[in-house]
């Protein structure tokens, strides 16, 4: 089996850059996000279609970005 | 193999190489994850799976993987001392360089990274296993640990007061300057922000191309050196975790070949929740 359709795109969500990573793999579709700078990995997601996976890893995504705090 | 002109030809290979060669005798391939879901989603046929948070750190006191655990993990892992060890993982591969990193603590010999990363592979579409191989066990026996590779506390607010060593802030900038006391998106570990007074801030980051492959040696010198960082001090690296650190640390030691570079593992979660330690904030 191997990774298809990889795909990378970047979005802001929570007043963050975010980097979202998609393949499919087999049946499954894998969804990642990273926080860009520095690249972390904050969310991931598994669905039957792209769509669906990148929504869930988004929305993971966003609702740890808002607990972030700037100190300044 | 890689020829890029760096100063150690022998610890970096490419996905070509791990593809053609991931199954030779005397060659063990390793994921490092921060947890094991990548691993098992799919990895690089033939590849072990070793869980940053749970097999490479002590787990109960802070501190690198005890000697009997690490021997104990090789072993299992069907490593012997003389092994050929690719790694790679997940997160640009922060935590197979700290598995790199505590290999080389412990001696071994042939250890190398692949270059790009777990990313990379998916990227090429090159075949993935969701098989965990159970390799026969080895009987490995490590050295006693090495720890001019590693710098503790002491000797880092030494140096910074004597200003004998070039620290390097490997932080994105929002770290470095306090605006964020964590990555976003992640816990905060650390009561304040800002960073170690006279470290230089070059993000891991800098050292890589898109890809997430190591950019050149012509280009490595130009990202240190513009920054000051040439080799003629000792040089101490360090993040918050000491991960990203592991990463840039390779790159100085084994890439650009300086020869007295430590990773401060304690990182900024020990320094920025000690009481009366000096802390710089802004660019």
């Amino acid at each position: 089996m191997k990774a298809e359709l990889y795909a990378v795109r970047e979005l802001e969500l929570s007043g963050w850059p975010v980097r979202i990573t998609s393949y499919k793999i087999g049946a499954i579709w894998h969804a990642k996000a990273d926080n860009v700078s520095p690249g972390a990995k904050i969310a991931t997601a598994r669905a039957g279609d792209r769509a669906e996976a990148e929504n869930v890893v988004a929305e993971k995504a966003r609702k740890r970005l808002a607990e972030t705090r700037r100190m300044s | 193999m890689l020829m890029s002109g760096y100063a150690r030809n022998d610890v970096l290979v490419s996905t070509g190489w791990v593809s053609r060669h991931g199954g030779d005798a005397g060659v063990r391939i390793v994921e490092v994850d921060v947890d094991t879901a990548s691993y098992e989603e799919g990895h690089v046929p033939g590849a072990v799976g070793w869980a940053w948070s749970s097999q490479l750190c002590d787990t109960v006191r802070r501190d690198i993987i005890p000697k009997g655990a690490f021997e104990d993990l090789m072993s299992a892992s069907g490593i012997g001392e003389g092994t050929t060890v690719v790694l790679y993982g997940d997160n640009n591969n922060w935590f197979a360089a700290w598995a790199f990193w505590q290999m080389k603590i412990y001696g071994h010999a042939d250890v190398r990274l692949m270059n790009g990363g777990r990313n990379k592979w998916l990227a090429e579409g090159r075949e993935l296993s969701d098989e965990a191989p159970s390799p026969a066990r080895a009987a490995y026996r490590a050295s006693d640990p090495d720890f001019s590779l590693r710098a503790f506390l002491p000797e880092v607010s030494v140096a910074v007061a004597s200003g004998a060593v070039e620290l390097v802030d490997v932080r994105s900038p929002a770290e470095f300057t306090g605006e964020i006391l964590s990555p976003p998106g992640l816990p905060e570990t650390c009561q304040r922000g800002g960073h170690i007074p006279g470290a230089s801030n070059i993000p891991w980051g800098e050292a890589c191309a898109a890809d997430g492959t190591f950019k050149s040696v012509e280009e490595l010198r130009e990202v240190y050196g513009s920054a000051g960082i040439t080799g003629t001090k000792p040089i101490v690296a360090y993040c918050r975790i000491g991960e990203r650190s592991s990463h840039s640390w390779f790159v100085l030691k084994y890439l650009l070949g300086f020869d007295s570079v430590t990773n401060y593992d304690g990182s900024w979660t020990e320094w920025g929740n000690l009481v009366r330690a000096p802390v710089e904030r802004g660019a």
